[in-house]
Formats: C-alpha cells, sequence, structure tokens
C-alpha cells in the first residue's frame, strides 16, 4: 500500500468521524440526562459504530481511487467542445461564438448523466439504509431493489434534466416550481402509505456516492458551455436529483398497487 | 453487485465513447475492491449498531411519556449533525463567494466570514427545527401530507421575492444536510417511535423526518438570501 492511500484513508476516516462525533455526543447526552439507564450491549454497539466509521471510510477512499478522478475527467471531457465537435475546427468556432446552443449536440453528456445518476444511486449507502427499513416495516411488501431501482431511475432522469437545463440556460427555478406542482397533483392520487416514504428518498439519494460526481458535471458541463458560469449555472443538478425520486417512488407504489389488485380480480380468495 | 453498475457505465465511456485506455488500471481495480468492502462493513455496522441505537432510543423516550424530552433531542440531533456536515460548509463557502461578488455584501474576508457562517447556522437551525416538528408531528400523529403542501407552498411563494443569485444555492441545501450516518439513524428513530406509540402506524408516520429535513432548509435559505441581498426582482 502507498502512501498516497494511506492519507486518502486517514483523511476519509477523520471525515466521518467528524461525522459521527456529534451524534455521539447528543446520543450520549440524553443517555444520560434524559434516560438515566446503561445502554444495553454497550460493547457490541460500540464495535458496530467503529464498523460503520470504518466502512464508510474504505468505501470513500476506493471511490478516489477508482470513480471520482474518471467519472470527474469523463465529464470534463464529454463537455468539451473539441469532443463534442470532433476536432472540426470551424464548427469549434461557431459554437463558441453562438449564444443559443443546439441541445442536441450534448448527446453523449445526457446519456453519460442519466447512466451516472443511475449507477451511483445504486450504491448510495444512505439509501440502502431506509430501503432495507421499508423493506423491515413492511415485511417485503416493498422490496428493497424495487425501491432503490425507482429512486436510481428517479435521480437519472432529473439530472438527465438538470443537464438539458444548463445546456438551454433557462432559470432553475421554472423547472423546480413545475416540478413540485406536478408532485403535488401526484401526492393527491398515490397510496397514502407510500408518501412519506417517498418524500423521504428525495433527500436520501443525494450523500457521499452521487454528490461529487453530479457536482463535477455540473461545473465541467457549466465551464464548457459557452455563455454559462459554473458559479450560476453549476448550482441546481442535486435539486433536481432530489425532486425526481419522489415522483418515481409514489408512480412505483402506484403501479405496484394497481398490479396486485389486478391479482386480486383475478384470483378471487 | 451495488457498485457493478458503476463499473460497467464508466468502463464503457472510457472505452467506447472517449476511446482511451483506462489510467492506472491497476489503482483502479484495487479502488473498486475497496468501496465493495466498505459498503459491507458499513451495512454490518448499520444492522448491529445504527438501527438498534435508533430505535431503542425512541422506544425509551415513548416509555418516559415526556415529549419535550424526544423534541428536544430532535433537535439537537438535527442540528448537530448539520453544522458539522462537511457538504454544508462546501457549498456555503461557494455561496459566500458569489454574495460578495455580486456586491450584496461587503468584499472583505470579514464579512465572507460571517455570511458564511451565518448561512450554516441557518441551514443547521432549520434542520434541528425540522427534526423536532417531525417528531411531533408522529407524536400528534397529524397528516404528514398538511406539511408537504405547506412547505412546498412556502417554498414556492419565498421564492418569488428570493434574490437570483441565492435560489440554486437554497434549491441544492436541501438535498445535502443529511449525511450517511445521519439518514439511518433518523430513519429508525421515526420508525421506532411510530412503532412505540399505540395507534401510530410505522410506514404512515414513521418515515417522513428526512424530508422535513431536507425541505426546511430550502425555505430558510432563501429567507437568509431575502434578509441579506434584500427583496429579489
Amino acid at each position: 500500500m502507498n502512501s498516497e492511500i494511506f492519507n486518502t484513508l486517514i483523511d476519509a476516516l477523520s471525515g466521518t468521524l467528524l461525522d459521527i462525533l456529534p451524534i455521539i455526543i447528543v446520543l450520549s447526552f440524553f443517555q444520560a440526562v434524559a434516560i438515566r439507564k446503561a445502554i444495553p450491549h454497550l460493547k457490541q454497539k460500540i464495535i458496530g459504530l467503529g464498523m460503520v466509521v470504518l466502512g464508510l471510510g474504505i468505501f470513500i477512499v476506493g471511490l478516489e481511487q477508482c470513480v471520482f478522478p474518471i467519472g470527474s475527467q469523463m465529464a470534463n471531457q464529454l463537455t468539451d467542445l473539441k469532443f463534442l465537435a470532433g476536432n472540426d475546427s470551424a464548427l469549434i468556432e461557431t459554437l463558441e461564438n453562438s449564444d443559443q446552443m443546439d441541445p442536441g449536440i450534448y448527446l453523449w453528456t445526457y446519456i453519460f448523466a442519466f447512466l451516472i445518476g443511475f449507477s451511483t444511486t445504486l450504491a448510495e449507502p444512505a439509501l440502502i439504509a431506509v430501503a432495507y427499513k421499508a423493506r423491515d416495516i413492511t415485511t417485503g411488501a416493498i422490496s428493497a431493489w424495487g425501491l432503490r431501482i425507482s429512486v436510481a431511475l428517479g435521480v437519472a432522469s432529473g439530472v438527465t434534466l438538470g443537464v438539458y437545463r444548463i445546456v438551454m440556460g433557462n432559470p432553475l427555478h421554472y423547472y423546480i416550481v413545475a416540478g413540485y406542482a406536478f408532485l403535488l397533483i401526484q401526492t393527491l392520487f398515490s397510496p397514502k402509505q407510500i408518501i412519506p416514504l417517498a418524500y423521504d428518498s428525495g433527500g436520501v439519494t443525494t450523500s457521499t456516492v452521487t454528490v461529487p460526481l453530479i457536482a463535477a458535471l455540473g461545473i465541467g458541463l457549466a465551464s464548457n458551455v459557452p455563455g454559462r458560469s459554473p458559479l450560476i449555472d453549476g448550482f441546481g443538478l442535486i435539486a433536481f436529483a432530489s425532486l425526481f425520486p419522489m415522483i418515481t417512488v409514489m408512480a412505483y407504489a402506484m403501479i405496484t398497487e394497481k398490479l396486485s389488485k389486478r391479482k386480486e380480480i383475478n384470483e378471487p380468495s | 453487485m451495488d457498485v457493478f453498475p458503476i463499473i460497467v457505465v464508466i468502463a464503457f465511456f472510457q472505452l467506447v465513447i472517449i476511446q482511451k485506455p483506462f489510467p492506472h488500471l491497476d489503482q483502479t481495480i484495487f479502488g473498486i475492491f475497496l468501496v465493495v468492502m466498505g459498503l459491507f462493513i458499513f451495512i454490518l455496522g448499520l444492522e448491529s449498531a445504527l438501527f438498534p441505537i435508533g430505535e431503542k432510543m425512541a422506544n425509551e423516550f415513548a416509555l418516559k411519556g415526556n415529549p419535550w424530552w424526544i423534541i428536544f433531542f430532535g433537535f439537537a440531533l438535527g442540528f448537530s449533525t448539520t453544522i458539522a456536515e462537511p457538504a454544508l460548509t462546501v457549498i456555503a463557502g461557494k455561496a459566500g463567494g458569489l454574495a460578495a461578488g455580486a456586491g450584496a455584501i461587503e468584499n472583505t474576508e470579514n464579512s465572507v466570514a460571517s455570511f458564511v457562517l451565518g448561512l450554516r447556522y441557518t441551514v443547521a437551525l432549520s434542520v434541528g427545527l425540522a427534526i423536532a416538528l417531525g417528531v411531533l408531528r408522529i407524536l400528534k400523529g397529524w397528516p404528514f401530507i398538511w406539511f408537504i403542501m405547506g412547505g412546498y407552498t412556502l417554498i414556492v411563494i419565498t421564492t418569488f421575492f428570493a434574490p437570483q443569485e441565492i435560489i440554486g444555492i437554497a434549491y441544492d441545501s436541501g438535498g445535502i444536510t443529511t449525511s450517511t450516518i445521519t439518514v439511518p439513524l433518523v430513519a429508525a428513530l421515526g420508525v421506532g417511535l411510530a412503532t412505540s406509540i399505540r395507534g401510530r402506524n410505522p410506514m404512515l408516520d414513521g418515515f417522513g423526518l428526512i424530508a422535513l429535513a431536507s425541505l426546511s432548509p430550502i425555505i430558510f435559505v432563501l429567507g437568509y438570501g431575502i434578509f441579506v441581498y434584500g427583496v429579489g426582482s
């Protein structure tokens, strides 16, 4: 193991420790002041917390070794005008001087955004945690994989639309307000049981894995598309990535409900 | 299994679209090994510590009967984990640079630092209040949908008055406040609470804490933007 990997491991471990430190302080304070009972299986829980920190640390080092550098380099290359124009210098010049981009030229960027949004969400540890919880209390009616795949589809389509917005340079809040309006209408028609979970999955999706890659994509795109500023247009992809999963999770619940109803009609018990 | 799709996507784009061989292939393979192993250890720790701790705390608080302790607990948990959140520190720093560049605040180190600190406290306060309110909702059994409808209506109204520069940051701040360690604990807390109180449904009442914690920062940051920049067009 070379020293560079060791250093990133130390950084990642101290980062996750910093994450868990306030939690430990709050937990011990309330345990001591409000509950005033010894914690059962204390040793096992301390080992478990240690595993959470260690596992997350190793996970982040791995990401920094293999996924982040390649992912952000790719985002940069795919949005580069030279790559898009295929080394056609006349075309590069026209692109640089045009105020309104032809959105079709970024086809590969959309595909990349969709696939990277989908695949990183499947590996998101916080989402795995919530999916397990949902599976446990519904005793399997909501499968962990079904939830994770519908959230991943949501992030994927959200990020793709967000990338399209950066290319077009439209104001963010038009999209988001329209998305909220759609979400609220959909909420009225979806099964009641799923609503809190669906809204939770919006906040869950964007953490350790997804945020760095999506941010790299947004900033790469905003710096390469002529007329966009990375400071103003680079923000907003995370907002898309947390809005769309709510829509897809509710859609997932509506579809499974329909399917199980149809089953009941076909096989009267 | 969990990271397999990432590998496929990256390999496809590297080899087929960009058409270059992998730089440092050995390092990449070692990285993938670390990712898989790290995730495995994390999930083991999740099931043996984070979930049981969250549920046990919820259970004990429910037995105690004094609702103020658990509401206070929710606030403390939300506030303390958010103020230390590295992603928030990064985003707040960027927002500070933006505000100084736009001339909304003085372009000196001091005023930028106080803007950034103010933003971080605003978000942390909003997350703490949201979790406290969410806990109160579970205790009272209020329908989740009221909070969502009210929250989003507030966001839309505030957006109309907010300055352009803060909107992107505000919407993003909702997504970054809940870290990988906070989420499982808060989920276990909510579900544990809904399971311990008679007449609550863990599915209907247990979830939703994270949703409120990602919604309220948007309103508060938009408000902070109006406060700092003045009412926008």
